[in-house]
């Protein structure tokens, strides 16, 4: 049982644990053995067949993820981020959406090969998602109490009782649980309500916790909260989160590895603390540029000139190009590859040793 | 004389809890709280999710009727006001929402959208002069004119938040309550709002009551900020003193949870435990007691008053007083 829990005591760990979907074959590797692969993305290719022709959303995207790593997920709206996060679980609605090359390993099976059936057992019991609307992923009718019963009758039959609801939604900070069971969605704040969706996918026990834009409804204090239950959750039952979120700040406090996309991909890899000490792609630089910093005086921020590049739209060469504050006139020619520019980390960009 | 003066100011909603209870219960959403704003200035409300902001918000722009206070807009009571008389003032007094997407109407073009707000106060007689306000005021949020004929879902979350910012600019007002109106951006697009945002404050000597979780935000934007707890006004003052020396513990808490882009900047986390306490059933005597790392027997059973600890500065707390013995010695983990 994972009754009683509480934000501020450590997190019982005589759950059932990790249940079950832990299909795949003996690792193969040192290096496996010890840090098995929850999520390996290779090469993925999505487009999306709305106009005459796929327009390709995601172009070439691998990402991986060890259990009990925390990876975030970071760029700009329309990036591609949510696509990606909801590739994972083969979520995206076919049409318009349309896998064109790559695999997904999760578990080192590949979702892209698995049956209706098999790809039921792995959402929610495997992968769990925090999606990014509110709105969308919660019931209206239906009370918050009921939409945690619900996802824990579907996965934890055993525990699915109202005792576990109430610990559950204590956990994640919703205040006076007991009363609040018997709200609606629009009865809660922005910030419940995220944290609502939190508890639900937290009910399953899932091995890779997928939140998009998690904490963007919350104020710091529950955002530390809420991080520090995130942590505590990887360190104790070793739960991999992907994380995804446009604010830095939040790499620097959870994240091990960071994945910086740019209009469908993937522009710099680094450990969290290389990118934020050393961001190496101007896009980056830019970005951490772009935001005020307590106690940091600046009459004026410095924001990215223009906008991201419409999908189907992106610019030849260097997709951020346009936007680039050290283009040289090679850039609009040349695509960059991702180059490895230190161990762990890569970069697409070939100026990226040439400061602004 | 300032612009805006809230005074005593509560909103409550009723809960229906179950039919066997007798005593209704209520949110106390907003609980006595008063402030004042001088035209052309930025006053920034920070506090925790659900602490009453967006309440706080719609009260002063009479989207929600408040349940006990006054609010005096212009030296005007606007309680006192009758319905017809209510709106050349309401005009003055916009809103721009935090959700980019779900507060434009979607079956309407951007002209609509924006003519809509024209059409309500009378600031646009005919057909052509609604068409050249509506590509005047694209023109100056940063769309172009031919937006106009466009709808909400064929632009980007920043531009429907600039689409947004023009709705509310039509009416000409004179204080925009902007709820959190970049925190569902970018943050390269955010920066681009908050220029755009600083400049027509500049040119049109716009008031912001500016919501926002993000403290840095907040400190960059506003000389003068007001931290809200579970409904009340906990801390009130100079914005760079306040994000310096904290005086009241929720506000040290919050302060020393923001995250920081420098990941070796070494500082002491307060990292409050405890349950957030319920609108519904808040506690007694100070509402930051249950979670408070400083607390005093007296602060379960008084509820401190917002007192002026330092000139400028206020603060709802027993143990806060002028001098910064707290921000140096209490309740730090
Ligand atoms: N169902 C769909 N049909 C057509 N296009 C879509 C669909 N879903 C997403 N897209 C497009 O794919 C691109 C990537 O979208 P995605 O939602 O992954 O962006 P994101 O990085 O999550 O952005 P945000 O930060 O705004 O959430 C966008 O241009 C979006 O318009
Ligand atoms: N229409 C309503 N009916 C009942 N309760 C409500 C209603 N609107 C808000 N509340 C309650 O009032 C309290 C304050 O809500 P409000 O939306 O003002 O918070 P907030 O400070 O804006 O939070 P956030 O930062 O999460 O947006 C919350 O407890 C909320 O559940
Ligand atoms: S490749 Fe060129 S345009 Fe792209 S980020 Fe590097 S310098 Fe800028
Ligand atoms: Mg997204
Ligand atoms: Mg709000």
């Amino acid at each position: 049982m994972t009754r009683g829990c509480n934000a501020e005591r450590p997190i019982q760990t005589d759950a059932p644990w990790p249940a079950t979907g832990l299909a795949g074959g003996a690792p193969s590797t040192q290096r496996e053995r010890e840090n098995p692969r929850v999520l390996e993305i290779e090469n993925l290719r999505i487009e999306f067949e709305t106009g005459a022709q796929p327009v390709p959303v995601l172009d070439g995207v691998s990402l991986d993820i060890g259990s009990g790593e925390t990876v975030c997920l970071v760029g700009e709206s329309g990036s591609g981020k949510t696509v990606t996060a909801l590739a994972i679980a083969r979520l995206l609605p076919c049409p318009p959406a349309r896998y064109a090359g790559g695999r997904i390993l999760v578990n080192r099976r590949d979702a892209l090969r698995m049956s209706a059936r098999e790809l039921r057992t792995i959402r929610g019991r495997v992968v769990s998602y925090v999606f990014q609307d509110p709105a969308v992923a919660l019931n209206p009718v239906l009370r918050a109490g009921a939409q945690v019963l619900e996802t824990l009758a579907l996965h934890r039959p055993e525990a699915a009782h109202t005792d576990e609801v109430i610990s559950l939604l204590r956990w994640v900070g919703i205040p006076a649980p007991e009363l609040r069971i018997r709200d609606y969605p629009h009865q809660l704040s922005g910030g419940m309500q995220q944290r609502l969706m939190l508890a639900m996918a937290l009910a399953s026990h899932p091995r890779l916790l997928v939140a998009d834009e998690p904490t963007t409804a919350l104020d710091v204090t529950v955002q530390a909260q809420i991080l520090e239950l995130l942590r505590a959750l990887r360190r104790q039952l070793n739960m991999s989160i992907l994380l995804i979120t446009h604010n830095l700040g939040l790499v620097g406090e959870i994240a091990d590895r960071v994945v910086v996309l740019y209009a469908g991909q993937i522009i710099e890899e680094a450990p969290a603390r290389e990118l934020l000490s050393h961001p190496r792609h101007p896009y980056t630089r830019a970005l951490m540029k772009s935001v005020p910093e307590l106690g940091r005086d600046v009459p004026r921020l410095e924001a990215i000139p223009g906008s991201v590049p419409r999908l189907g739209d992106w610019p030849a060469g260097c997709r951020f190009h346009p936007r680039c504050p050290v283009a040289r006139p090679g850039c609009s020619r040349e695509a960059p590859a991702l180059a490895s520019v230190a161990p762990h980390q890569r970069v697409r960009c070939p100026f990226w040793d040439h400061a602004p | 004389m300032s612009l805006l003066s809230v005074r005593s100011l509560s909103v409550r909603f009723p809960v229906l809890r179950s039919w066997w209870r007798a005593r209704a219960l209520f949110v106390h959403a907003v609980d006595d709280v008063s402030f004042e704003l001088a035209a052309g200035e930025t006053v920034g409300l920070v506090g925790e999710s659900g602490c009453g902001k967006t309440t706080l918000g719609r009260a002063v722009v009479r989207l929600i009727e408040p349940t006990a206070g006054a609010i005096e807009f212009g030296g005007i009571d606007l309680a006192s006001l009758r319905p017809g008389q209510l709106r050349p003032v309401r005009r003055r007094l916009q809103m721009i929402f935090q959700d980019p997407y779900g507060s434009l109407n979607p079956c309407l073009t951007v002209e609509q959208i924006i003519g809509e707000a024209l059409d309500i106060h009378g600031l646009a007689r005919t057909r052509e002069a609604l068409r050249a306000r509506v590509g005047f005021l694209l023109d100056h949020v940063g769309l172009a004119p031919a937006d106009a004929r466009r709808y909400p879902r064929e632009f980007s979350g920043g531009q429907r938040q600039r689409i947004g910012i023009a709705r509310a600019l039509a009416a000409e007002p004179q204080l925009i309550v902007c709820d959190e109106p970049v925190s569902a951006l970018d943050v390269s697009v955010q920066a681009q709002i908050v220029n755009l945002l600083h400049d027509l404050q500049r040119e049109h000597g716009l008031a912001y009551l500016f919501i926002a979780h993000d403290l840095a935000l907040i400190e960059h934007l506003s000389r003068r900020i007001l931290v809200m707890y579970l409904g009340r006004v906990v801390e009130a003052g100079d914005t760079k003193m306040i994000c310096r020396t904290p005086a009241h513990p929720y506000t040290q808490a919050l302060i020393s949870a923001v995250p920081r882009l420098d990941p070796v900047a070494n500082r002491r986390r307060i990292v409050l435990t405890g349950e957030v306490p319920s609108p519904i059933t808040p506690p007694s005597g100070c509402g930051f007691h249950p979670r408070c790392p400083i607390a005093e027997p007296r602060c379960g059973r008084e509820v401190p008053a917002l007192r002026e600890i330092a000139s400028g500065r206020w603060a709802a707390c027993h143990l806060a007083w002028g001098g910064n013995r707290m921000a140096t010695t209490g309740g730090v983990v």
